[in-house]
């Protein structure tokens, strides 16, 4: 076969792809922005995403927290700096480790919900039904997730830093050491603001992602069961790996000199 | 052999019809499913589609709904143009019609009673107890027990499901109403119960009818009139009691549903 034939169709496929998913963003912004809204919608997605996945959360951060002062310590030892321990996990947590790890495991939760969800709807047409009764499905479905995800991620890697943060200090005070005064005067003294507020645009953004991938990949899925299992599957993945770039991006707007 | 007959729209009277096709055509890539429908339905009327599996009877709803969009041709809907409407235009003709979908489509999520009052919560932004009453009368209309109300979807059989789907969308009293297969998938007296059902609510409402059924004896009871689609053309129009004795031969095998014919003869020869 024709290698340019075959190049040219995988382009266009691409190209195609990309339109679409930006149509759907500029539809889903849209209506996520517009009244009327569905509070009863919103609140149901926010305990979903926020509140059912603090267990998820929680674990990773305070796991991370304890593992990277253990860490940090070993290495830190070794030019005798071990006072900055506390210093660097909560700059790592709260700038990096908090949101992108959340924003991984609730790109597992949620996402797979999200398309699973969604696909279903679509496969059963119920999202045709949807229409038929005059209501719009991405005001419906859609903007709910959205807005639970862009308001949610946030209050969620907060809570993670607070509780990595404190991985960190049951290392430091019980196996390493450390005063406790001593250990969270250190956490607090070089600790600035823009460190915390970058993490949290992040989680914001992670939050939007998620739901987006979620939501587009349900919404396109088609084939039956087969379908939302491969919508599931893209949803998790796209979201992880537009989090880990986005990351990058965003770090670098915010601390690229 | 002769050709397919050209169709005979009737009700060729001075008033506009409810719903007016003119050569719609839809197809899905080298799959051309629709391929040059006019239709006419007068208002108050039931129509009823009939043709084989797979011939686009549900595409050619989806069409009339808006849900798909026809590649060419009109669809006027009490003479509005509907292709190519959106948003809220789209809802405000969709907000007079009702549809029952072939696989009941109900929202998983919901309990049976929000399902049936959906449209008067979401679409026209109702009060949830006054919704609730509706749907509750709703469900008596349709023969269910007030105790199913607050049951979700996925803990009935497959006949109350339909049985909900229609109550749904009959609802909102729409003077449109659209039956994707009814009574498929029925045993016989639970499908001659949800005829009658229909027969019963589309003359309550005085609504507008289009059906699908592969099923003679539920299109002959529910139907005025009855067309048959086959191979993206409505081969045939005519009265609901003529479609015994149609002198169309592709009728003629359906309804009796032979195995030997032209219908089977022409698929083998694709
Ligand atoms: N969304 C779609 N994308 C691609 N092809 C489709 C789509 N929907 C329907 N088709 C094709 O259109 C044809 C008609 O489908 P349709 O569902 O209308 O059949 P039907 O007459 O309702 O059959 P049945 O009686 O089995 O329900 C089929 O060949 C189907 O493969
Ligand atoms: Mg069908």
């Amino acid at each position: 076969m024709n290698v340019l034939a075959i190049v040219g169709r995988v382009f266009l496929t691409f190209l195609i792809q990309v339109g679409r998913l930006s149509i759907f963003t500029g539809r889903a912004v849209g209506h996520m922005v517009r009244p009327p809204f569905y509070p009863r919608l919103i609140g149901r997605q926010m305990v979903e995403i926020g509140y059912y996945s603090l267990p998820v959360v929680g674990l990773t951060t305070i796991f991370s927290g304890m593992v990277l002062a253990l860490q940090s310590h070993t290495g830190f030892a070794r030019f005798s700096a071990e006072g900055a321990v506390a210093t660097v996990v909560v700059i790592s947590i709260t700038r990096e480790l908090g949101p992108v790890l959340a924003g991984l495991m609730v790109a597992g939760r949620i996402g797979a919900a999200m398309a699973a969800e969604i696909g279903t709807m679509r496969v059963t047409e119920q999202i045709d039904a949807l229409s038929t009764l005059s209501t719009n499905p991405f005001k419906y479905l859609v903007a709910p997730r959205l807005i639970a995800g862009v308001t949610m991620l946030p209050l969620l890697v907060l809570v993670g830093d607070v509780i990595g943060v404190f991985g960190g200090y049951l290392i430091g005070t019980t196996k390493l050491g450390f005063n406790p005064a001593t250990y969270i005067a250190r956490t607090a003294e070089f600790l600035e603001v823009i460190d915390v507020v970058s993490g949290l645009v992040k989680a914001a953004v992670f939050g939007f992602v998620i739901a987006l991938m979620g939501c587009y990949h349900g919404y396109y899925s088609k084939g039956g069961a087969q379908g939302v299992g491969a919508a599931t599957t893209n949803a998790v993945v796209s979201a992880s790996i537009l989090i880990l770039i986005l990351n990058y991006v965003i770090t670098e707007l915010f601390f690229a000199q | 052999m002769t050709g397919p007959t050209a169709p005979k729209t009737t009700g060729e009277t001075n008033a506009p019809p409810k719903i007016r096709l003119r050569g719609v055509r839809k197809r899905f890539g080298a799959n051309v499913v629709l391929d040059g429908i006019d239709l006419d339905i007068t208002a108050g009327e039931s129509l009823v589609v009939i043709g084989g599996s797979g011939t686009g009877k549900s595409v050619l709803l989806k069409c009339v709904l808006g849900l798909l969009r026809p590649d060419e041709g009109s669809i006027e809907i009490d003479g509005e143009e509907t292709v190519g409407l959106s948003g809220r235009a789209r809802d405000r003709v969709n907000a007079h019609i009702g549809m029952l979908f072939q696989g009941a489509a109900l929202f998983d999520s919901l309990p049976v009673w929000e399902n049936v009052a959906f449209g008067l919560i979401q679409g026209r932004r109702g009060k949830r107890e006054d919704a609730r009453a509706r749907a509750m009368a709703c469900l008596d209309e349709v023969g269910l027990p007030d105790r199913v109300a607050d049951l979700f979807p996925s803990e009935m059989s497959g006949g109350m499901q339909k049985r909900v789907g229609l109550a749904r969308a009959i609802a909102a009293q729409p003077d449109i109403v659209f039956f994707d297969e009814p009574t498929t998938g029925l045993d016989p007296i639970m499908a001659d119960v949800i005829n009658d059902l229909i027969v019963a609510t589309t003359k309550e409402l005085g609504a507008t009818a289009l059906s699908i059924t592969h099923d003679m004896a539920s299109a002959t009871k529910i139907g005025d009139r009855i067309a048959m689609l086959y191979k993206g053309k409505l081969i045939w129009v005519g009265a609901a009691k003529d479609v015994f004795d149609s002198g169309n031969a592709h009728v003629d095998q359906f309804v009796h549903g032979r195995a030997d014919g032209p219908i089977t003869q022409e698929a083998e020869a694709d």
